[in-house]
């Protein structure tokens, strides 16, 4: 991947709102074939950077290349990649299959062929008996998969994904991201997905870039996200992260410095163990698969995974944390 | 029991008449809609329905040429002469004529303005656009067709700008009716057609820019028919004013004459009050298909 050109390059990218600078200086290759997310927290930049690749927004200063060409520039309708839009965008006075045949139509491709890819994007999708529907008949899923199909008809090499699940319903979302992962392994085409939702990034991408305030904090793959945060933003904002000052770092490690450490590293025990230390269970989040305790280590608060529903509130209990696990920040 | 529930007697509030009232309207919703509704539509009822009932029927009527006097009655002899005086169908015909080309230079006029107030103006620019086209409408609708009057005059300023170019003012004419009404309806185009845009999703432009149409696909495929609604609204307006007209027409118009023209010399100078009635019905026919073909449209919810 790193010898063949970028499907997607972002050169020296800012985009400001009057004063206010929406994204810094970004600097971003993605690769062919990508399934790569932008997480962060609204109003961090993520989705003005997607609306730049799609050409809705100039870029202040940079550059935006698709597979090596540049295209800051040109208008949406003459870049090669499509969207999917938070709220779908459907065109409400089209049938379903209209939307589809929408980006054909407009290419002038002949009537035949329009049908039958149409149809088949439909099928992709499972929606292929709803085409002669309105959009204002479908579901909040059925209406998301119908996006879909309208921006994969055209056969881009990129397709954005501008939080697409976002008004979903849990269930639902949880089933819209396998098949979402299911259709960029299909296509094999470049997925840029901007999303919020921490899990939603670490289940479905290859990579994820990070943002905050307009930057990159953290770039890697979700693994590496995960395991080695590397500011205390990327530490708390993937995942729960227990992060400790400098002076609670000295109390507990005899360490200089700020440190995260994961809530499952930690573990609880009622019975005293070599280098264990004791605490008071101060609360009990149960969380369904796991419980999540809150344990007072003289006035530290340190959080803790436990598998089961074992403990109870005010229970005094032994936790070792090993070193080893702590990510300096 | 009752000797120490005092305090609770002091406590309790003796309903009001008033609070009675409301009480036992609460359980019955139909007495209060017939309530609510009972005065607006006694006045709708007599004002507006009976009043077109009573044009309707005069138009039957016949005045006794000899004395002049109504003679109630049952004849089509009215209805017969709108046919074959050659006047009168002249007349509708200029009179539709006017209203299909006023409408149609309006919509025209209308859709830019609308599209840059809705979609490119700043807020702040919207709301002064806004104002500006609201404006002419707190001014007497006399007193503008009277402006166009000056500006259409042999020394007005349409002679003084287009003679020097080999052109003439168009003059008391009807293009120069028709250029005022024009003028006069062009905010009751602009305003519906500007509501219905703005309700148009900017995002529904971004998804057609994205999936490859240009700018003209996009209005035409996407923005044309989202605000035809609006179109027709604004068109109602223009077209049902123009047609009922005969007062900027005698302003500026010239010897010209309109529908309106003929009604109101026929109720005046000849007396015919039912012949009146008659040429009366036939914008109000001409209407009544209008709206009948465009109610599929869904404009009537927008006016």
């Amino acid at each position: 991947m790193a010898t063949s050109t970028p499907a997607i390059s972002l050169k020296g990218l800012s985009k400001s709102f009057g004063k206010i600078a929406a994204v810094k200086d970004l600097n971003l290759d993605i690769g062919a074939g990508e399934f790569f997310s932008m997480l962060g927290p609204s109003g961090s930049g993520k989705t003005t950077v997607l609306r730049m690749i799609a050409g809705f927004e100039l870029p202040t200063a940079g550059t935006v290349e698709l597979n090596g060409e540049d295209v800051t520039q040109l208008a949406p309708f003459d870049r090669d990649v499509n969207t999917v839009f938070q709220d779908y965008a459907l065109f409400g006075h089209m049938s379903v299959f209209e939307n589809v045949e929408y980006g054909l139509r407009v290419r002038k491709i002949s009537k035949a062929e329009r049908k039958r890819k149409v149809m088949e994007a439909l099928d992709t999708v499972r929606l292929a008996d709803l085409a002669d529907r309105r959009p204002s008949q479908l579901s909040g899923g059925q209406r998301q998969r119908i996006a879909l199909a309208r921006a994969i008809v055209v056969e881009p090499k990129v397709l954005l994904l501008d939080e697409p699940l976002g008004a979903l319903d849990l269930k639902l979302r949880e089933q819209m991201q396998i098949e979402l992962k299911q259709l960029q392994r299909q296509l094999a085409i470049t997925f840029v997905f901007v999303t919020h939702d921490q899990e939603e990034a670490l289940t479905l991408s290859d990579r994820i870039a990070v943002f905050n305030n307009g930057k990159i904090e953290q770039l890697g793959t979700p693994q590496d996200l995960y395991e080695r945060p590397k500011s205390e933003f990327v530490a708390g904002f993937v995942g729960t992260s227990n992060i400790f000052t400098e002076k609670e770092s000295t109390a507990l490690f005899g360490k200089k410095g700020r440190f995260a450490l994961r809530p499952e590293k930690v573990t609880v025990s009622e019975k005293k163990k070599t280098g264990s230390i004791s605490g008071i269970i101060a609360e009990v989040i149960y969380l369904g698969s796991f419980t999540r305790l809150i344990i007072d280590v003289s006035g530290i608060h340190i959080k803790a995974t436990v598998p089961t529903d074992v403990f109870h509130r005010d229970q005094t209990v032994q936790i070792n944390m090993s070193a080893a696990d702590l990510v300096a920040l | 029991m009752k000797s120490n529930s005092g305090a609770r007697v002091v406590a309790k509030v003796e309903p009001t008449l008033a609070h009675r009232i409301s009480t036992k309207l609460y359980s019955k919703p139909k007495l209060r809609l017939q309530l609510l509704l009972s005065a607006p539509v006694t006045w709708l009822g007599l004002v507006y329905i009976a009043a077109l009932l009573a044009l309707l029927v005069t138009a039957f009527f016949t005045v006794d040429s000899f004395t002049g006097n109504l003679t109630p009655g049952f004849s089509l002899e009215n209805f017969a002469s709108l046919f074959t005086n050659s006047l009168y169908s002249t007349v509708t015909f200029r009179t539709i004529g006017i209203a299909l080309a006023v409408t149609v230079v309006d919509v025209l006029l209308a859709l830019p303005i609308a599209f840059y107030m809705a979609k490119v103006a700043s807020p702040r620019a919207r709301g002064v656009l806004v104002i500006s086209i609201l404006m002419p409408l707190w001014a007497s609708y006399l007193v503008k067709a009277y402006a166009w009057r000056s500006l259409l005059s042999n020394v007005g300023i349409f002679a003084w700008l287009l003679r020097p170019i080999g052109l003439d003012t168009p003059g008391y004419s009807l293009l120069g009716a028709g250029i005022t009404l024009g003028y006069l309806w062009l905010p009751y185009v602009i305003l519906p057609i500007y509501a219905s845009l703005e309700k148009v999703p900017s995002n529904l432009l971004e998804a057609s820019s994205d999936l490859g149409a240009k700018t003209w696909p996009t209005l035409r495929r996407i923005v044309f028919p989202l605000i035809l609604p609006g179109i027709v609204a604004g068109s109602i307006f223009s077209f049902s004013l123009t047609l009922g007209d005969y007062i900027t027409i005698n302003i500026v118009g010239g010897a010209n004459q309109m529908l309106g023209n003929l009604v109101y010399s026929n109720v005046g100078v000849a007396n015919n009050l039912p012949m009146a009635a008659a040429i009366a019905l036939v914008p109000v026919l001409i209407m009544f298909g209008y709206l009948s073909a465009v109610r599929r449209t869904g404009a009537l919810d927008n006016l």
